[in-house]
């Protein structure tokens, strides 16, 4: 990184409780302009919740939440649920909460890959069209922080490779800071400054090669070149008990605090 | 000719409640929130037998008593499950125990029928200023608000990101339907105040391809449906609340029929 970049969001010592369960406890984080931050974590390991917290649509119980001043977010949520009593176009769609030119509508569009579908009904999309919509949406307010909750869930390999590389162009061209939960971790690994492990406090953190190479990564996500792969298991089948033994202490470079998960997770995923 | 002055108050209360009714009720079909709708309205009974009796103005009574239960709903919908079961718990128990606070007062159970049911033929002048009151602050709130309505219809986080406050929108809509309630009551009754909401909007979603759009021909529906409703319930002498709604009804049909692949 060079000189000083904008901070544009800190996170100190956060709790976030839902309901009766406490999701996220002692999360720092931070995030600077025109970074690529990546957050990984098993299913209910708080993702979505540090995502909304950041966004302002949560309180935590506990920490502070530091946003930069007037500082402009464009946000993809993982799933957008539409009524069907709803009608609604692309273009109308593009001008939510704030009218926009149909220069600048066409523009997004262009921008995130889909510049025939303006006149469209969002009910009719597909999965991938609709992401890229939403996208389009998030770049009109000209975002120095975009926020992608897995945006491309529900898409084919080859529609997040060309999705992924979609955002890649956005942040060169727009200077945007990206903050995304992903699953793809090929990806990730390749295209991201940096990665949060999470799992309701931030299990490691750095930039992917130095996260790949901490012991403590390998020692859970498993080593060598297939690491990735492992650690996409561990995404979607997460027992810590059961890589809690090698996993423990001896902790990398990335890794912020000691180590032990003891705790069970199912009661975490029913809370998010 | 009956187009005298009753027929011009009659059908001027009839438009002011449809025009109010029909751009809100598109926000309750969209956010599902039709049971919201029958616990509002059905609190409105309660106001009535309040302001009887305490001797204050009915409108008033019953915005306040509305306002307070579309509040309670608000607030309660935000935590928690089974919101389908307490808002049907809430809304037909606010009906038994308004109309058990009316069998409290004398004299006044004949009356009660008008606000159940309806009797736009006892809406006087005042009445009407009151109406065209109510509907045009509740279509200017609406329309002042109506981006970010929208915004956080679709969803809350992406409201949040835009710089909007959902629980601020779900405010405007809860006042909006407090007022709605408070003076389509004369008109159309308690029992039938949802109807008026909601049948409109559903009528004109397979004529519309915005939302804006389904608005203004929900508006309509509602338009056709007070008057054409007043017309015909002069004609056959049938209670006039429940033919507007009986023709909504038949319109919300055709268009089914009509543009019924478009429906889903």
């Amino acid at each position: 990184m060079s000189g000083t970049p904008k901070r544009l969001v800190t996170l100190e010592h956060i709790d976030v409780t839902l309901g009766h369960a406490q999701v996220l406890s002692h999360v720092d984080f931070h995030i600077d302009a025109g970074e690529i931050v990546t957050i990984v974590g098993p299913n209910g390991s708080g993702k979505t919740t540090l995502l909304r917290s950041i966004l302002g649509a949560l309180t935590p119980s506990a920490g502070r939440i530091t946003r930069a001043p007037g500082l402009r977010i464009g946000y993809v949520p993982q799933k957008l649920h539409i009524d069907p009593t709803l009608p609604l176009t692309v273009r109308r769609f593009l001008s939510l909460p704030r009218r926009v030119s149909d220069t600048d509508a066409a523009q997004a569009l262009e921008q995130a890959g889909v510049a025939a579908l303006s006149g469209r009904q969002i009910s009719g999309l597909s999965g991938g069209q609709f992401q890229r919509v939403l996208l389009a949406r998030a770049l009109l307010t000209d975002p120095e922080l975009l926020i992608l909750d897995e945006a491309t869930q529900g898409l084919d390999q080859p529609g997040s490779a060309a999705f992924y590389q979609k955002i890649e162009e956005v942040r060169r061209d727009l200077g945007c800071a990206v903050l995304m939960v992903s699953h793809e971790l090929h990806v990730v690994m390749a295209a991201s400054d940096r990665v949060i492990c999470l799992n309701g406090h931030v299990c490691c953190h750095g930039a992917p090669e130095h996260v790949a190479s901490a012991p403590e990564y390998r020692a859970l996500f498993g080593s060598g070149t297939h690491g990735a792969l492992a650690l996409y298991r561990h995404d979607h089948n997460h027992r810590h008990e059961e890589d809690g033994a090698e996993a423990q202490d001896d902790c990398g470079p990335g890794c912020t605090h000691d180590h032990t998960h003891t705790h069970t997770h199912v009661a975490k995923e029913s809370a998010q | 000719m009956i187009f005298d002055a009753f027929f011009l108050r009659t059908a001027l209360a009839g438009l002011g409640v449809a025009i109010a009714a029909a751009p809100l009720g598109c926000f309750v079909v969209w956010r599902r929130m039709a049971y919201f709708g029958d616990a509002t309205a059905h609190a409105a009974i309660l106001g009535v037998a309040l302001s009887l009796g305490f001797g204050i103005n009915i409108f008033v009574g019953v915005l306040a008593v509305s306002l307070a239960m579309a509040a309670t709903v608000s607030t309660l919908s935000g935590r928690g499950h089974a919101m389908d079961t307490l808002l049907g718990v809430l809304a037909h128990s606010a009906i038994a125990f308004g109309l058990v606070a009316a069998n409290f007062l004398t004299g006044v159970r004949i009356d009660l029928m008008a606000y159940l049911f309806g009797d736009i033929n006892a809406v006087s002048w005042d009445d009407l200023w009151v109406i065209w009151g109510g509907a045009l602050a509740v279509l200017a709130l609406i329309g002042w608000r109506w981006n970010a309505l929208l915004t956080s219809t679709l969803n809350t986080d992406l409201a949040t990101a835009s710089g909007i406050d959902p629980k601020r929108e779900q405010l405007v809509l809860t006042l909006a339907l407090a007022v709605v309630v408070a003076v389509a009551i004369k008109v159309v009754g308690a029992l039938l105040i949802a109807a008026m909401l909601i049948i409109p909007a559903a009528a004109a979603r397979p004529f519309a391809s915005t939302p804006e759009r389904m608005a203004l021909v929900a508006m309509g529906v509602g338009a056709v449906s007070a008057l054409g409703g007043l017309l015909l319930a002069f004609r056959f002498d049938t209670s006039t609340g429940a033919t507007m709604v009986c023709l909504a009804a038949v319109l919300f049909a055709l268009a089914s029929l009509t543009r019924g692949r478009r429906l889903r």
